[in-house]
């Protein structure tokens, strides 16, 4: 088949299933599943550009869409000024001596002539500049966490609009990405991988742990939102009238109109990045990124400064990520980082890309939205699966109980079966790379 | 006095819950870099494949409790261990069949191999979570203390107690017994020399007569043994709980890495060092110091260099660290 056909046929199916729900399970849900696909959709477009482009093993997306969420809270959320007052400058002195305490390490280190020498003076640069931190960093954190711990409690944010959070988190990852990269991306595949992973693992324990920049597990709520309310929407008589004509009630048109405002401007968000994908994966840069990817000897042979392209993919591809984390915390309207988990966050992503196709961002998009549409809908068809298995065996049997309650549990089984027998039978995806 | 009474502080909140987790870590590894070193790739599914065997052994273990049948004061599931291990050897072994064997013998890329093993992951994770619930699960029984920690104040006559848990004790026996019985495994018999020269030269050994389906076949088998035997331990000594199992990944790879992928001997090694950074960063040294100290200079804080939420940060640390100034880890592991 022409994969041009091919494409638009894979699109049209993805489009009648979440149609179908929308038949069948009411528009507010499949427009809930329509949000979290296209967010879906640009991680795994991030992920692509890693993957597909450079051959780059990140799995440390959960850390980079983390990071996206919390830039939603310090872009968006009123400022604490009491907290200010209490230990704002005093943790900014903290963290500007942990800073310079690292790279005046990384400085000895670099310019010292090896030898024992270097180590010790290394080693008791970092241990002197930990205890300076420490002694800083623990009464300003403690002055800020007390002040009023049930209802701040942390520094707060900028108060600025939240749209603004978008290029702020995908900077915040970007220059997360920076760090790991200079430090990590020499490594050969299977390492980088498992350093990424425990990258975002501390990213996750400290956005739990330090209560002082975004209230840990206490959760930042009600972030400021894009989009009218729905209660302000009912109360205005002129939006009344208009869900009168379109025939639905007024509630139920403010939450339709709320949800397809979010669409709107994550479509837009969604085109945008995959053009200029597009246009990456078609220029200079984009060929010379595959060549390095399809062999880096040769690439490097060729003169190419394989080291610098890898950082600059790595740093481009986690920074969407970090968009995609800001986006769907604006979706969510709070930031809870205990629900981090990298099942979610960092494999389902990488199912998304194999499935879709890596190395083609259609292909990607196709698999954000398809894996996201399967993630959300196995889980009643488990359900509806498992009650009609168990039909013959007694009410209240306890088989009967123990597996309509663990029903939920499918979705991650069909998952790695969809991964599996797609990696055996389309290894290059459902829309191939061209 | 107080020098001793330090150093029973020491030892109870430091140096045996290390000894315990390092001896856990050390049998994870070890399958990890046994995995890597004869079938060449990272496998994902590990920590799942621990959960599994736990999760067997578990069942087991609460058929037999059902059924009155005991071996007090052990616990009950060194009982069941056995059928978990068989029962995981059966599941790994299966997967390979079905899964892993195409991609050998298409002799697919070892990165194709490790997105593989992701999907064998989810697969073990929804397998585990579906059986089992996502709850936490206490099959612990029999004794509980080797040697409590008021009986140990007793006998001394120290202010400061030793407990070391009957589970901390049986871990490190079983490790101890388990790593004797691999190496001898690998040094001394036809079929473990078959599986070093197979992870050494794979195309040589082909050429010597060597059937590289058996070798990975009784390195799966192995692997699911160390990895049951790893999980239950782990899950006697601080319960059971599926995600928890998946979060083990990333100290049970940094043990191996840091031991050298491939290395036996590494692997153990990395585990231990893993183990003891972990716990002696996260844990608070005010007590130990307090005895140390001349009196009057008793340190205020709690003196923790990071909280133990943060033990993932130190595995980490020490993974990178390694990998910058000797990339192929301490003991000269293979770098493919």
């Amino acid at each position: 088949m022409n994969p041009t056909l091919r494409g638009v046929m894979m699109f049209a199916l993805v489009a009648g299933l979440i149609g179908l729900t929308g038949l069948m399970q009411g528009w507010n849900s499949a427009l809930v599943i329509l949000n979290m696909g296209l967010v879906s959709a640009i991680m795994a477009l991030g992920v692509n550009l890693q993957w597909g482009f450079a051959g780059l093993f990140n799995i440390g997306v959960m850390g980079f869409v983390a990071l996206g969420g919390l830039a939603a809270v310090l872009i968006s959320m009123p400022p604490t000024t009491e907290a200010w007052a209490a230990g704002g400058m005093r943790m900014g002195a903290a963290l500007v001596t942990g800073a310079l305490t690292v790279i005046a390490a990384i400085f000895a280190h670099n310019r010292l002539a090896p030898g024992w020498q270097r180590g010790l003076i290394t080693l008791a640069i970092v241990i002197g500049g930990f205890l300076l931190y420490r002694t800083l960093f623990d009464p300003a954190r403690d002055a800020i966490e007390s002040v009023n711990p049930a209802g701040t409690g942390y520094l707060g944010g900028l108060s600025l609009p939240i749209l603004l959070a978008w290029p702020a988190g995908g900077l915040l990852a970007a220059g997360a990405a920076w760090l790991i990269g200079k430090t990590a991306l020499g490594l050969r595949s299977d390492y980088l991988a498992i350093a990424t992973l425990g990258i975002a693992e501390i990213i996750i324990a400290l956005m739990k742990n330090e209560d002082w920049l975004s209230r840990g597990v206490k959760n930042v709520v009600g972030l400021p939102r894009p989009v009218p309310y729905e209660i302000d929407l009912q109360n205005d008589p002129a939006f009344v009238e208009q869900a009168g004509n379109l025939g639905l009630s007024a509630v139920e048109w403010s939450t339709l109109y709320v949800k397809l405002g979010y669409t709107g401007l994550f479509t837009a968000v969604l085109v945008l990045l995959l053009v200029l994908a597009q246009l990456a994966l078609a220029s200079p840069w984009g060929r010379m990124m595959r060549a390095i990817r399809d062999n880096e000897t040769a690439a490097e042979a060729m003169g190419k400064n394989v080291k610098r392209r890898h950082l600059e993919i790595f740093i481009l591809g986690s920074a969407i990520c970090g968009i995609a984390g800001a986006m769907m915390t604006t979706l969510d309207g709070q930031l809870t980082p205990g629900s981090y988990q990298p099942l979610r966050f960092t494999f389902l992503v990488w199912v998304m890309v194999i499935v879709g196709g890596s190395g083609n961002n259609f292909g990607a998009v196709l698999g954000g939205f398809l894996i996201w549409f399967l993630w959300v809908q196995v889980e009643p068809l488990g359900t509806w699966a498992i009650s009609m298995i168990t039909t013959p065996l007694p009410d209240g049997s306890a088989l009967k109980d123990h597996l309509i309650a663990s029903a939920p549990q499918m979705r991650l089984l069909t998952m790695g079966v969809v991964l599996l027998v797609v990696l055996r039978f389309y290894p290059k995806g459902l829309l191939p790379e061209r | 006095m107080d020098l001793l009474n330090a150093l029973v502080a020491l030892a109870n909140f430091v140096l045996v819950p290390a000894l315990a987790y390092g001896s856990q870590l050390a049998l994870g590894a070890l399958g990890v870099t046994l995995i890597y070193g004869i079938l060449r790739f990272s496998n994902f599914a590990h920590g799942d494949t621990m959960a599994f065997g736990a999760m067997v052994t578990i069942l087991v273990t609460w058929l037999f409790q059902g059924i009155g049948l005991s071996i007090d004061p052990l616990p009950t599931a060194l009982l069941a261990l056995p059928f978990g291990i068989i029962a995981t050897a059966a599941l790994v072994y299966a997967t390979d069949r079905v899964v892993y064997r195409f991609y050998r013998q298409a002799k697919a890329a070892p990165v194709m191999l490790v997105i593989v093993s992701m999907g064998v992951m989810f697969i073990m994770n929804g397998l585990v979570r579906f059986i089992i619930g996502v709850d936490d699960q206490r099959f612990a029984d029999g004794a509980r203390f080797l040697i409590s920690a008021r009986d140990f104040r007793e006998m001394t006559g120290l202010a400061e107690g030793l407990a070391i848990r009957t589970s901390q004790a049986i871990t490190v026996v079983t490790a101890i017994l388990v790593v004797i019985a691999l190496f001898w495994f690998l040094n001394r018999t036809r079929m473990g020399k078959s599986m070093r020269a197979y992870s050494d030269n794979e195309d040589l050994a082909l050429l010597s007569g060597i059937n590289p389906e058996r070798v990975v076949a009784v390195t799966w088998i192995i692997v699911a043994a160390l990895a049951t035997i790893a999980g239950v331990l782990y899950g006697l000594d601080k319960g059971f709980k599926p995600f928890v199992y998946f979060h083990l990944l990333l100290p049970v790879f940094a043990s191996a890495i840091v031991g050298g992928l491939g290395s036996p001997i590494g692997a153990i090694a990395g585990g231990f060092i893993v183990a003891f950074s972990e716990v002696t960063i996260t844990y608070a040294w005010k007590k130990v110091v307090t005895y140390l100290v001349p009196e009057g200079m008793e340190p205020s804080g709690l003196l923790q260099l990071l909280g133990t939420d943060y033990k993932y940060a130190v595995s980490f640390a020490i993974l990178v660290i390694v990998l910058l100034f000797r990339p192929t880890g301490l003991f000269r592991g293979k770098s493919v």
